[in-house]
């Protein structure tokens, strides 16, 4: 397998635009790709590295690249793990030692191979010897502190039933408009699409009216419902539904089949290339949704995720450590998916326009 | 199939009552059942919002519901528009409304503009015989994909006082600088970050219109032995153009509806600095109190006139770029 393959990457890459070597602008256009991916990678993989820095290191100027603990050894006659130092003993000598406690400047240190002598150092003359270790207790307190699972929960469940819904009631919508020949059907399209000339935020005030007059206040039924029907949804969907051949339709109604069965059975499994473009579009939106449940959801225990980071990042002020990491798991999934439907996803867009 | 054996008998289920229905109105008529979800919900979280939309622009008081507020007329408007001197906002009556459409002016300008300046540059490197584009294009694209909140912590993280630009700063002999504290470093990292999460979108597309040129326009190019700079401007950038004008007019619109990374990266501060127009809607009819629904309707029947504009700008350069 390798070896067939190698040629082909060899060939890959030892590529150029056929003179042989790069010429200037091609190491120019490197090099703005390489500036690209540092920017655009680097502040998440920055966010990454602190997330599993302990909040002692969280708080250092200027911070270390790479997150660092210190390394504690066992010493006999000591049932816990005394951190290690390097010493600058009083004739100048430097050894690693264990430090025992700490009284005010000065410091009980014993040398691990030999536990019975103890010795007296300054705190100024020791420094902490470090090693790389990931420090995971922001993701372990954030389950213990924080309701963590319930925001999970929230926005796990506000995704998945969003997406569910918004598929059905679209296809529906998208099959009557594509397949169906009945008065007012321009109507009810021009009608659909025009709302794209509503954006959300116009109608706020309203939609919360509507949203508690419904008794939909702090309901996760209050973010789905409001933006179940879309209309880049219906029309995504019709004109895939436009390319379905009609005699299949016709046939099933000959062998006598509802016309819910027909949608059921013939017109949604054959339209799912369509709805896998549209489930995963509607997962990023409703995954990361803002302003509907900002207003909707007011009570912290109907929090998502998103309105969670939002409303820690004023009271968690020092504590940045659990902020990082909740980041870090918010933007897992989506990364997730991205990392295997890039191809979808950004072929889908530049081919529809739609984000 | 058989994974989804419980989702189908579900369906089979509806079947029976859906047969029934079918044979009292009849088989064409049915295209209506398909479309009532999508009608009902189209008709009472969008249409109905945009009606109501009016009554509490011109009604006042502090009660939700529309027939416990007394009419007032054109009175929010006025009390918006309501202004000495235009053009300095501390003049008007409503000030925090005009500096955040002051704002909102600003910010669309540098954003839109920086963003579809770097977008063309990327999507003009990416358009070259370069190994690995897919990566690449992916690369830009990214943080399109992350929501607003974290797009913002991960900005705030990096820019707060102890953050790591200060300590590159500082480890090039600069003082640290409070960079969302200041008023115009805080403007620049909002356009900024804007900038950072939204422009592999428009990448994307002008890419896919770069693809669509012609490659015989060039060969016929390169036959007059034409410099790689003349290529760009007389062919490239012109046959673009349709293309340019759409992303740029989509670019406005979403630009002037910016919220969520603005709010939570510096919550429109310090003072009202960046503090854009959909958060003054948000503010004064939600956050504040007392709640005023009704001048936050006004505000956003202003900002949706200002929104139809561009969409007909849109529709008209839709057009445009479809004839070519």
């Amino acid at each position: 397998m390798a070896s067939a393959a190698s040629p082909g990457l060899v060939d890959f890459l030892t590529r150029t635009r056929g003179r042989g070597r790069l010429h200037w602008t091609d190491w120019l256009a490197y090099g703005y790709l390489l500036l690209g991916v540092v920017s655009m990678f680097g502040p998440v993989v920055w966010v990454v590295l602190c997330s599993f820095k302990s909040e002692a290191q969280l708080m250092e100027f200027p911070p270390s690249a790479l997150p660092y603990g210190q390394v504690t050894v066992t010493v006999a006659g000591h049932p816990e793990p005394l951190p290690l130092f390097r010493v600058r003993l009083p004739d100048g000598s430097v050894a690693e030692m264990a430090q025992l406690r700490r009284i005010g400047i000065q410091a009980q240190m014993v040398d691990p191979a030999a536990p019975e002598r103890v010795i007296r150092v300054d705190v100024a003359a020791r420094e902490p010897v470090r090693a790389l270790s990931l420090a995971t207790e922001n993701y372990t307190t954030l389950f213990e502190r924080f309701h963590f699972f319930r925001y999970l929960w929230n926005s796990v469940f506000i995704t998945v039933t969003a997406t569910l819904v918004m598929l059905l009631v679209n296809s529906m919508a998208a099959y009557a408009l594509a397949k169906y020949d009945f008065r007012g059907r321009d109507l009810v399209f021009v009608l659909t699409i025009a709302t794209l000339l509503i954006p959300p935020t116009v109608v706020l005030v309203p939609v919360f009216l509507v949203v508690s007059e419904l008794g939909l206040l702090n309901s996760p039924w209050g973010v789905i419902w409001p933006g179940a029907a879309t209309p880049t949804g219906v029309f995504l969907l019709r004109q895939y539904m436009l390319t379905l051949p009609d005699e299949l339709i016709d046939a099933a109604r000959m062998d006598n089949a509802s016309e819910w069965k027909i949608y059921w059975r013939i017109v949604l499994p054959l339209a799912a290339p369509a709805l896998a473009v549209l489930a995963i579009f509607a997962v990023m939106w409703r995954w990361n949704d803002f302003l509907l449940p900002l207003i909707v959801l007011s009570r912290s225990e109907q929090f998502t995720l998103q309105l969670a980071l939002n409303s820690f990042k004023g009271e968690m002020h020092t504590q940045w450590g659990n902020l990082l990491a909740m980041t870090v798991l918010t933007l897992l999934p989506i990364t997730l998916v991205f990392g295997f439907l890039q191809r979808y996803i950004t072929s889908g867009i530049a081919t529809t326009g739609i984000k | 199939m058989s994974r989804l054996a419980p989702l189908q008998r579900l369906a089979d289920l509806v079947d029976r009552p859906m047969v029934a229905l079918q044979r009292r109105i009849g088989q064409n008529r049915f295209a209506w059942v398909f479309l009532l979800p999508n009608l009902v919900i189209f008709g009472v979280f969008t249409y109905l919002p945009i009606a109501l939309n009016f009554v509490y622009a011109t009604t006042g008081g502090l009660a939700v519901l529309p027939t416990e507020r007394p009419f007032v007329g054109f009175e929010n408007f006025a009390s918006l528009l309501d202004c000495r001197d235009y053009l300095d906002p501390s003049t008007c009556s409503k000030d925090l409304f005009w500096r955040a459409l002051f704002n909102t002016g600003r910010f669309v300008l540098l954003q839109v503009g920086f963003m579809i300046l770097f977008s063309l540059i990327t999507a003009l490197v990416l358009d070259r015989e370069i190994k690995g584009r897919g990566f690449f294009r992916g690369v830009f694209f990214y943080p399109v994909l992350l929501s607003p909140v974290v797009v913002a912590l991960i900005w705030k993280w990096i820019l707060q006082r102890e953050g790591v630009l200060n300590a590159w700063i500082v480890a090039f002999g600069g003082e640290p600088i409070l960079w969302l504290m200041d008023a115009g470093w805080s403007f620049f990292w909002v356009v900024f970050v804007s900038i950072w999460a939204h422009m592999g979108f428009y990448t994307l597309i002008l890419l896919a219109g770069l693809q669509a040129i012609p490659k015989d326009v060039y060969e016929a190019a390169e036959m007059d032995a034409a410099s790689p700079w003349r290529k760009l401007t007389r062919i490239t950038l012109p046959l673009l153009m349709p293309t340019m004008l759409v992303v740029v007019v989509l670019a406005l619109i979403k630009g002037v509806q910016t919220f969520d990374e603005i709010y939570v990266l510096t919550g429109g501060g310090p003072g009202s600095a960046t503090m854009l127009i959909v958060q003054y809607i948000y503010e004064t009819g939600f956050a504040a109190q007392p709640r005023l629904y009704g001048l936050a309707a006004a505000a956003s029947l202003l900002l949706a006139g200002l929104l139809m504009v561009l969409t007909l700008l849109q529709l008209w350069a839709n057009r445009k770029s479809y004839r070519g």
